[in-house]
């Protein structure tokens, strides 16, 4: 009796039989726990209007996806925390002061018209965050590009408008850029802090590195992107950054400023929308760089990262398609 | 017999607005779909054009239709349809100078439209004279209809006004009269159309005509 009860608590099933401690939601809660020093870094330079246009984001994240699950009776998805994440980085990719309507239309653009509409988690084409920024700052260029100078009091709602590092190094030049910050140490140094105009988000480059770090540790994400990201856009702002000719540029500047870092680390390593294959990860960073140097130096906006994550994520099947490893004893046919 | 013919007729027109609708269940022509629907009146000019050479292109192909020769039917059908789009082209020109200076590039092109030779070809090259008229009437006001729908929603949310005459004082979404947002008002009204007839009609959306 006990052998027969034995054997009816054998499991058969198909292959994999065995399953990895990893879930998606355990991933995307943890990647949106390492975006949290960017957060507080954001939270402390932009006051508390930061704090609410992010948690806008983020409600109206979770309320949308819910709805339209409800409306189209899908199952229910909300707890493996992608809409959460995709909640946190629209809201850190946009400035602290925008009016509220923005950060809502916004996340409603990512949610239901490029992550659901498309057929949920894993089947959308572009990177839902960075589709409903691009939303916002085409319909209200104004309101998206009127920067917050950081302020590190809290609990201040006032607050005066500054170009950001990229903006007046498109406008007025390097120099009136290095006259703002002091010397070129203490420019550095303040990229590097993240006490500068931007969105709440980008602007701390040690915060962003840390998360990243973390996630580096934890191995869910490779440095193939960031890496040839960041490296492309060393090499070209060196190259042709420069106004004294060739190999006069500074890519420090380039690399610490502008939403690079947490582009590079945070949403163009999206699972979802970035090749699969190791060399086609270096193909699709590569190109992401390209795209970001040409709009920066030579586009009509101050910064590309969100357009060239957007550009790449198109040829994100192409290259996957293209440059996948050749299965063991698989020949290509003759062409007759 | 002719209560018949009424009878088929009236859904020729039907199956050209609805379950043919050129753009949102055939998908072909969006070039003006996107490029002319920033305000209300130019998506409804270019769709009375559109109604007028569809209907009369139907016409003139039925007719003729047992005096082309079936290899070169293209280029006549191209022949009869460019002559039609030179008249309404010169008509535009001479009676509503204010528009035509805006769409008239469009005007021209609807030589070039694919729904325009496609009706032509799939249907007034093999029947009647009368049933060829109603089909043209009903896909060219199934344009008409897709294009006013299309730039009734562009103008009211990109403008705040229709018509030219201005309603909403909010901030416009700047996004809807450029050409991004042709493409996201288009998609977002076909995905509709779609659901309506998955979900009120049993079809299975522009993949495969429901048949209602």
């Amino acid at each position: 009796m006990e052998a027969i009860k034995k054997q009816h608590e054998l499991v058969v099933s198909v292959s994999p039989h065995l399953k990895s401690e990893e879930t998606t939601s355990r991933i995307m809660w943890t990647v949106s726990l390492s975006l949290l020093p960017a957060f507080i870094s954001g939270a402390y330079f932009f006051g508390p209007r930061a704090v609410i246009t992010t948690a806008i984001c983020i409600i109206t994240a979770l309320l949308s996806e819910r709805a339209f699950q409800k409306i189209t009776n899908r199952e229910d998805t909300i707890s493996d925390g992608s809409a959460f994440l995709t909640g946190l980085l629209l809201g850190m990719n946009l400035p602290a002061t925008v009016p509220f309507y923005i950060p809502i239309i916004g996340t409603v653009v990512a949610i239901v018209i490029t992550k659901q509409l498309f057929g949920g988690l894993g089947y959308n084409i572009f990177n839902p965050a960075l589709i409903g920024r691009a939303f916002v700052l085409i319909t209200w260029p104004r309101a998206m590009t009127t920067w917050m100078k950081p302020d590190a009091a809290f609990m201040r709602f006032d607050a005066i408008s500054a170009a950001t590092p990229l903006g007046i190094l498109k406008e007025e030049g390097l120099a009136k850029l290095l006259a703002l910050f002091g010397d070129k140490l203490n420019l550095y140094t303040e990229l590097l802090v993240g006490h500068r105009a931007g969105s709440i988000g980008e602007t701390s480059v040690i915060a962003l590195l840390l998360g990243a770090a973390f996630l580096v540790y934890k191995r869910y994400i490779s440095l193939h992107i960031p890496l040839s990201f960041i490296g492309t856009v060393a090499v070209i702002a060196w190259l042709f950054g420069g106004k004294e000719g060739l190999f006069t540029g500074d890519p420090l500047i380039h690399i610490m400023s502008g939403g690079l870092m947490l582009g590079a680390f945070f949403m163009a390593t999206d699972y979802v929308t970035c090749p699969s294959v190791k060399k086609g990860q270096i193909v699709f960073g590569i190109g992401c760089g390209l795209i970001t140097m040409l709009i920066r130096l030579k586009g009509g906006y101050p910064e590309g990262v969100m357009f060239a994550i957007l550009l790449m994520n198109c040829f994100t099947p192409l290259i996957d398609r293209n440059l996948r490893s050749k299965v063991f004893g698989f020949m290509k046919k003759e062409a007759k | 017999m002719s209560n018949e013919d009424r009878i088929s007729n009236w859904q020729l027109i039907k199956n050209g607005i609805f379950k043919e609708n050129t753009i949102f269940r055939l998908v072909i022509s969006l070039c003006p779909s996107i490029a002319v629907t920033n305000s209300v009146k130019n998506g409804f000019l270019l769709g009375v054009a559109v109604l007028f050479v569809q209907t009369m292109v139907n016409t003139t192909v039925a007719i003729f239709r047992k005096f082309i020769h079936p290899k070169i039917r293209i280029p006549i059908f191209m022949l009869i349809i460019s002559g039609w789009v030179t008249v309404v082209d010169m008509v535009m020109a001479a009676y509503a100078r204010a528009a035509y200076k805006e769409i008239g590039l469009y005007i021209q092109i609807i030589v070039a439209f694919a729904s325009i030779l496609a009706r032509a070809e799939m249907f007034a090259s093999k029947n009647r004279v009368c049933n060829a008229f109603f089909d043209g009437l009903g896909s060219g006001l199934g344009f008409l209809l897709a294009l006013v729908l299309i730039s009734f929603f562009r103008e009211l949310l990109g403008r705040g006004s229709l018509w030219g005459f201005h309603i909403v004082q909010a901030k416009p979404m700047l996004i809807f009269i450029l050409p991004a947002g042709g493409f996201l008002a288009v998609g977002l009204l076909m995905a509709f159309f779609n659901w309506i007839d998955m979900r009120f009609y049993g079809g299975k959306g522009a993949g495969g005509a429901s048949g209602h």
